[in-house]
């Protein structure tokens, strides 16, 4: 069964970035890309632990602020050294104003 | 000597390695100072721009000095194209690699990794390795046991410096390390920081460069001149000078074993020219505080976060007149660096594995 957990406002991410949202002890990054659509994924960069929050979005890249590993925030895929490791992703919605994410 | 000096062991593999996962050093949570996530974002923000011009400006010269080198070889004429020319090669590559490495240069994927490869085979640093090493420098800065990018150890080994300033140990090194990645082998060490899947290209990379080496002394022998060795592989020796002297500032007679880059790096402000070849890297606190962002971002930066930092030192000599009594200090005693005082206006050191208040001054 879906879980949907609400995270914010949609009007609280600008457009092309990011922020973190902590939930029961997990942390995650919620994202809005360029076209206005949302998208979630775990909120530590695989290489080395870093909120991925802080980092850059560049159309459908989220960069670590730490290394600079890129994935994308749409498919979770590595894109490169010095990340090996995909991203896991998860389903988003926006109902009413405000952003979903699913934690089933 | 003092009695309670403490022996460092800079092994990737050593006692020290050992002790800073263990005291939680390794991997740490580092100081950084507040900037609102809008204006970090536009510092942030990547353009070609910048890069594009100053990449034409530095291969182009090469172009142009390495030509006037060849016309007048055989007389006096040639000496000041190939010194800028050398310069050019062997240390702007420093921080053209660097800067490419970081992926913050340009905003076009394949140009940070054109650029990057270039600068590579100049710098005559494994691009895999050095990509590598480099994240761990980023890491563990000048953490003892986990940094492999340390410039100056303690006790200092002048004389490995000095014979730096004209590359000798290092491409000595690095030749060395081709010879050995080509042969298949990669080290004990190298393997606690380049994954498994990365390795072979490492491997590949270091046959392409030693094939290019082998046929430019093959030409060399074959014209009975060292003409084409000026132009590819002794720059690396002959203008290495200024990455290394710009190089040492980063972080050389300051804290080791600490969390804060405010300790244990320094902002030297510099001239144009030297900016220009070590493309802003003189922003070095800011650098390692925020990598993600670009170098011609970084006077920007610096201005925004300055009064959280130590005051930067006002020359390049300034900074050495710092640093060089700080080495001949940590001869004696390798517990000695440099404090850096912060401004009232800064937020205060953590306590946490901050320094030895005792061996600074």
């Amino acid at each position: 069964m879906t879980n949907w957990v609400e995270v914010c406002a949609a009007d609280e991410i600008d457009e092309e970035d990011v922020i973190r949202f902590d939930h029961e002890g997990r942390t995650f990054a919620v994202y809005r890309s360029p076209d206005d659509q949302f998208f979630a994924t775990d909120g530590l960069c695989t290489h080395e632990k870093i909120h991925l929050a802080d980092g850059l979005v560049m159309d459908d890249i989220i960069e670590c602020p730490k290394h600079n590993g890129r994935f994308s925030y749409k498919t979770g895929e590595a894109k490169g050294a010095p990340v090996c490791v995909n991203l896991k992703t998860y389903a988003v919605k926006v109902e009413a104003g405000s952003v979903f994410i699913s934690l089933a | 000597m003092n009695a309670t000096t403490t022996k460092r062991d800079y092994s990737l593999l050593g006692r020290d390695a050992q002790a800073a996962v263990e005291s939680g050093l390794a991997a740490a949570e580092w100081y950084h100072t507040d900037i609102p996530r809008k204006q970090m974002k536009e510092l942030m923000r990547r353009e070609d721009g910048p890069a594009i011009r100053d990449t034409i400006l530095w291969l182009a010269s090469m172009v142009a000095l390495g030509g006037f080198g060849i016309l007048f070889w055989g007389s006096w004429w040639c000496v000041p194209f190939f010194l800028i020319y050398g310069v050019l090669y062997g240390s702007a590559s420093d921080s053209r690699w660097h800067e490419c490495g970081h992926g913050t240069a340009f905003k076009t994927r394949w140009m940070n990794d054109a650029v990057y490869e270039i600068a590579c085979f100049m710098i005559m640093r494994n691009p895999v390795t050095w990509r590598w090493s480099h994240t761990r420098h980023h890491t563990d800065t000048v953490i003892v046991g986990r940094d492999p990018e340390i410039a100056v150890m303690r006790p200092p080994d002048l004389i490995r410096i000095l014979l730096n300033f004209f590359g000798i140990l290092d491409s000595s090194y690095a030749m060395i390390d081709m010879v050995r990645n080509a042969a298949g082998v990669i080290s004990a060490e190298e393997k606690t920081f380049i994954p498994g899947q990365e390795q072979p290209r490492a491997i590949r990379i270091a046959r392409i460069w030693l094939a290019i080496y082998i046929a430019t002394s093959a030409l060399a022998i074959t014209m009975g001149s060292i003409l084409p060795l000026m132009l590819i592989g002794l720059p690396r020796l002959y203008g290495a000078w200024h990455h290394v002297m710009t190089g040492l500032l980063q972080h050389g007679g300051l804290a080791d074993n600490v969390i804060d880059h405010r300790l244990n790096s320094r902002s030297v402000y510099m001239n144009p020219v030297s900016r220009f070849i070590y493309w802003n890297m003189n922003y070095h606190v800011e650098h390692h505080m925020f990598p993600m962002v670009p170098y011609h971002a970084l006077p920007q930066l610096h201005e925004m976060i300055k009064h959280d930092l130590p005051a930067p030192n006002t020359s390049i000599i300034d900074g050495y007149r710092e640093m060089i009594p700080a080495f001949l200090r940590q001869l004696r005693n390798e517990d000695y660096f440099l404090k850096r005082e912060l401004p009232p206006t800064a937020k205060p050191y953590r306590d946490e594995f901050q320094a030895e208040p005792i061996a600074a001054e």
